[in-house]
């Protein structure tokens, strides 16, 4: 099954689910509460994502490492190199 | 050679790990490159043999690897240049085809990636067996380096889509710093259709798939020091594009 289908068969299971609670399809005389609870939670879901989206690319973002060590290693290496491989006979 | 193999330590093992080194307009980088990963094989001891296939590069990289070629020796230096460029997975292929090692290192040759991560691939992959083994920036002691705000926004958000939308259970999928089961990489090349960064990606996604065991060493990634590293519009257009692809058909 692709991550398409799984996704859309998700969907439709919450759907149906909630179609079910706040539609009250199928007469469960379910307690009004339910339906008042329900009914705003396909938003309240998209909400809570997208802030917990936003919190963790920002978190991952700030604490991106910086590697100052590995560049100032690399130039050091480089230089390194360059001698090594003149004196090895590497015209450039 | 001889002494270059006794003066190394001895793996009781015949593994022998190929480095496929494409090549486009690196005759600055391609010398260095590959005096470090001789450098830090020879100090491992692991039997290698680097494979440069340039592309057809009109700055003479080619005549550079001839250069390298004499002084490291044929066994060491492979060259197997093409008449022009024809993409990465096609490079891949053509690569394979020539490697004697039973293991394949993918990586990219403008030292972003550093072959002092090596022999920890090397040993990640031996301690689990894994079938491949990905670099990754973003976790553990991984990072970069040269990468403004925007460029760590986008490649963080990046991720964040593609871990939500395919759980591809491996944290760096647009890296390709490497390590590869030499008949798994095979096996995948065959088997991937993208183009550029989404190629990766697609690599790990159908590795996953297919059951393969992947296992992550943590690098840093330095952006290019010499040549321009790109990430223009285009660039993102044609990742999301291809995310989406893989979202429909894997």
């Amino acid at each position: 099954m692709t991550k398409l289908l799984q996704w859309l068969l998700g969907a439709s299971v919450f759907g149906v689910a909630w179609g079910l609670v706040v539609l009250d399809l199928m007469n469960l005389r379910l307690p009004r509460a339910y339906r008042e609870v329900a009914w705003p939670m396909p938003m309240y879901l998209l909400v809570v994502f997208g802030c917990y989206s936003l919190a963790t690319v920002g978190y991952r973002v700030a604490t991106f490492n910086d590697c100052r060590e590995a560049a100032k290693e690399l130039q050091a290496q480089i230089q390194e190199a360059n001698l090594d491989l003149q004196k090895k006979g590497l015209k450039f | 050679m001889a002494s270059r193999k006794s003066s190394s330590k001895s793996r009781g093992d015949n593994n022998k790990y190929s480095v496929l080194l494409p090549t486009y307009n690196e005759r600055e980088n391609l010398p260095l490159i590959v005096w470090l990963l001789v450098k830090y094989f020879d100090e491992s001891g692991y039997d290698f043999e680097i494979i440069v296939i340039d592309d057809g590069s009109p700055d003479g990289t080619l005549a550079v690897a001839e250069q390298l070629q004499k002084i490291y020796g044929e066994d060491r230096i492979l060259l197997r240049p093409r008449a022009k460029k024809l993409g990465l997975g096609t490079a891949y292929i053509h690569g394979i085809k020539h490697a004697t090692g039973n293991f394949v290192f993918i990586m990219d040759a403008d030292l972003s990636h550093h072959p002092k991560f090596i022999p920890q691939f090397i040993e990640k992959q031996r301690e689990g067996g894994f079938d491949l083994v990905s670099g990754t920036r973003y976790s553990g002691n991984g990072g970069v380096y040269g990468w403004d705000l925007r460029r760590k926004l986008i490649s963080r958000g990046a991720n964040f889509i593609t871990q939500v939308l395919l759980r591809p259970g491996a944290s760096d999928l647009t890296g390709s710093f490497r390590l590869y089961k030499k008949e798994v990489l095979e096996q995948l090349v065959e088997k991937c259709v993208s183009k550029g960064y989404v190629f990766q990606m697609e690599m790990i996604v159908r590795a996953r798939q297919l059951g393969y065991s992947i296992g992550e060493v943590p690098i840093s990634f330095v952006d290019r020091v010499y040549g321009e590293s790109k990430l223009g519009g285009n660039e993102i257009v044609s990742f999301l594009k291809g995310l989406l692809t893989l979202f429909a058909t894997t």
